[in-house]
């Protein structure tokens, strides 16, 4: 089994401070720290477990800076065997649909039997990268995927639904799998690992390697168009209650007796 | 006159409450642009569902298929692709849950029309698209516009519309089903129900809810004092199912159950829209988060912004205390 993983180096921002740029377009990026897309670790993961079972290879793929290379590093060190970081001044301001054609000219001449991405990335959220690149490379896809058992020239796989159901599809292979957290548990890196990925050699591809124009990527390649960031309007703020963690626990405590909690 | 079409979902002989959403903003968005609002169902025995549909639309398109009796991506691109192309409608509405998110952007590529998803407000400006959505896990907001189209397709959020009733008298349409090849690619097998047993936390009265924020799974036992202290049961959001902290029966949200309790204390999470849909309804909600930019303090009727393990030992004292 080859095995193509897309992989997305976004910033941590569940317990960051965020704050929105002068160009009211894009959020401050300093002070963040990056790592790997959280449904990209799943699907990495899940990835290279085939690959021990199954032989064969993994790849991992980014569009991303140079930055992204610590992303890319991490899939390494968890047994992929090649990365790919497709780079480009052009492919800057690229939404779900450009990147997925950026991505698209990469994967077409690759040899492949699977690609997995993740079903969202936690920054932009859009969960349309995954069945587009399957759309432009004319192959089938299952999105939100939960498990996965590989047969001859398919895969039969659990997609989650609403509520706590599932479904079983099977898909053709080659396809596309966008791959929901929780499907297995990924592992830790060893210190050995990160050391031998330190070595390994990432390639770098750019707009004209790939054969794209300028205006197939970017703003300009893309269906949507960013206006403005704003922190959302509350509807119902919370009363925040204040003091030590004592006398906060005394006020809740109060509360919760008051209305007959306790 | 163009249509505004709202793509219905069903799924085990039922209507899902995203269909009646989108059909409440997919109504406004028709009269603002003098359009129509036309339902889209597509299916095998489904008059049940356009006559219910009919009050709400000015027409419902129908395609009833044996290869439409269960959702599938592949024959549902088909049919839909057919659909615009031959009535391109200003606008398809589509619900961002897992079955609209298997189909919308495969049939937007494939189509080459401009796509926004996990929309929460739509708006025409001028002829072109206006979206709100979110980034960052809901901690901003985005006005977006989508690249001067014919045509567009959006998913659309649940709950971020009511679903009006009205007592419209829609005409139902039937249509010819293009389908006529076989459907080769993708084949659904069938539906796995969540195994029964467990815990029922939809039947608790009071839930005390855990996020990523309590770090460790050493730290369970804490606040499942906490719980006990309070007569409540233990829930959590996905992350703790998904490191297997918690059995799956316990987590709240979308993917999880939807609960009402009495009381809903979430200590650690975050909220995101996916947790959020499955606890805002509960009487009372307080939330503990070390960010006072958290977006759970947006649902919550009292917030504390502290280290929750500094304040779970304290209350769990101060609730024995009060109950002497
Ligand atoms: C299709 C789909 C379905 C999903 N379904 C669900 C679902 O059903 N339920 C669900 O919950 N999620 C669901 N999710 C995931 C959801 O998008 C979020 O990723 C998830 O809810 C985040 O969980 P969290 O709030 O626990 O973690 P995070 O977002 O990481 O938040 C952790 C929070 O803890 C706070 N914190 C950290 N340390 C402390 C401390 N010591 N004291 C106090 N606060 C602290 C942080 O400030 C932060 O706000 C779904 C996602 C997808 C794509
Ligand atoms: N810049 C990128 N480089 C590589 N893969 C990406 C990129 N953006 C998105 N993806 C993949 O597409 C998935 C869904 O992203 P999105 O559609 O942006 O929510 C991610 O989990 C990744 O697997």
């Amino acid at each position: 089994m080859d095995i193509i993983v897309c992989v997305k180096h976004v910033p941590e921002t569940a317990e960051a401070e965020i704050r929105i740029d002068s160009t009211g377009k894009n959020i401050e990026k300093t002070g963040l720290v990056y790592d790997i897309n959280e449904w990209d670790d799943y699907a990495v993961e899940e990835a290279v477990r085939i690959k021990e079972k199954l032989g064969g290879t993994v790849t991992a793929i980014t569009v991303g800076p140079e930055d992204a290379d610590s992303t890319l590093r991490k899939c390494l060190a968890r047994g992929a065997d090649k990365a790919i970081r497709l780079t480009d001044p052009a492919f800057e301001g690229s939404d779900g649909y450009a990147t997925a054609k950026i991505l698209y000219k990469a994967i077409k001449d690759m040899p492949f039997d699977v690609i997995f991405t993740g079903a969202q990335a936690g920054d932009d959220g859009y969960a349309m990268v995954g069945p587009i690149l399957a759309e432009l490379l004319g192959i089938p896809h299952a999105t939100m995927v939960k498990k996965i058992e590989l047969k001859d020239g398919a895969a039969k796989v659990n997609r989650e639904l609403e509520g706590g159901l599932e479904e079983i599809v099977e898909v053709k292979l080659p396809a596309v799998l966008t791959i929901q957290t929780g499907i297995n548990e990924p592992r830790y890196v060893s210190i050995m690992g990160i050391r031998k990925a330190m070595k390994k050699e990432i390639t770098v591809l750019g707009l004209s390697e790939l054969g794209l124009n300028a205006n197939e990527v970017g703003e300009a390649g893309s269906w949507i168009k960013i206006e403005k960031l704003y922190v959302p309007p509350v509807e119902k703020q919370a009363e925040f209650i204040e003091g030590s963690p004592e006398e906060v626990a005394a006020k809740i405590a109060e509360i919760l007796k008051a209305k007959g909690l306790i | 006159m163009a249509e505004i079409f709202v793509l219905a979902e069903h799924r085990r002989g039922e209507l899902r409450d995203i269909t009646f959403e989108m059909l409440t903003k997919g109504k406004e968005l028709a009269e603002k642009t003098n359009g129509e609002l036309t339902a889209v169902l597509l299916g095998k025995n489904v008059k049940e569902h356009a006559e219910k549909l009919s009050t709400r639309a000015k027409r419902v398109l129908v395609v009833e298929d044996d290869k439409l009796e269960n959702f599938n991506s592949e024959a549902y691109q088909k049919v839909m692709m057919h659909l615009i192309k031959e009535r391109k409608p200003l606008l398809t509405m589509i619900g961002h849950t897992s079955f609209g998110m298997d189909l919308a952007p495969s049939l937007a590529a494939s189509l080459n029309t401009p796509l926004a998803t996990d929309c929460i407000d739509l708006a025409f400006e001028n002829g072109t698209l206006t979206v709100t959505r979110q980034m960052y896990g809901g901690k901003v907001n985005v006005k977006a516009t989508l690249k001067p189209a014919e045509t567009y397709i959006v998913t659309v959020r649940q709950a971020a519309f009511p679903a009006e009733e009205t007592a419209l008298n829609g005409e139902i349409v039937e249509m010819p089903s293009p389908l006529s090849e076989e459907i080769a690619e993708k084949r659904f097998i069938e539906y796995v129900l969540p195994p029964p047993g467990g815990v029922d936390i939809t039947a608790a009265e009071v839930l005390v809810g855990i996020g990523r924020g309590i770090k460790d799974e050493s730290n369970i036992p804490l606040v499942e004092e906490l719980a006990k202290a309070l007569g409540g049961v233990l829930a959590c959001s996905r992350p703790i199912v998904d490191k297997g902290w918690l059995p799956n029966d316990r987590q709240v949200g979308t993917s999880g159950k939807t609960v009402k309790p009495k009381l809903y204390i979430a200590l650690g999470i975050s909220g995101a829209f996916q947790h959020v849909l499955g606890m805002k309804n509960s009487d009372l909600i307080i939330a503990v988060n070390k960010d006072p930019k958290a977006p759970i303090f947006n649902v919550a009727d009292y917030g504390i912004v502290e280290d929750l393990f500094k304040v779970v030992p304290q209350l769990k004292d101060k609730i024995l205390e009060l109950k002497g």
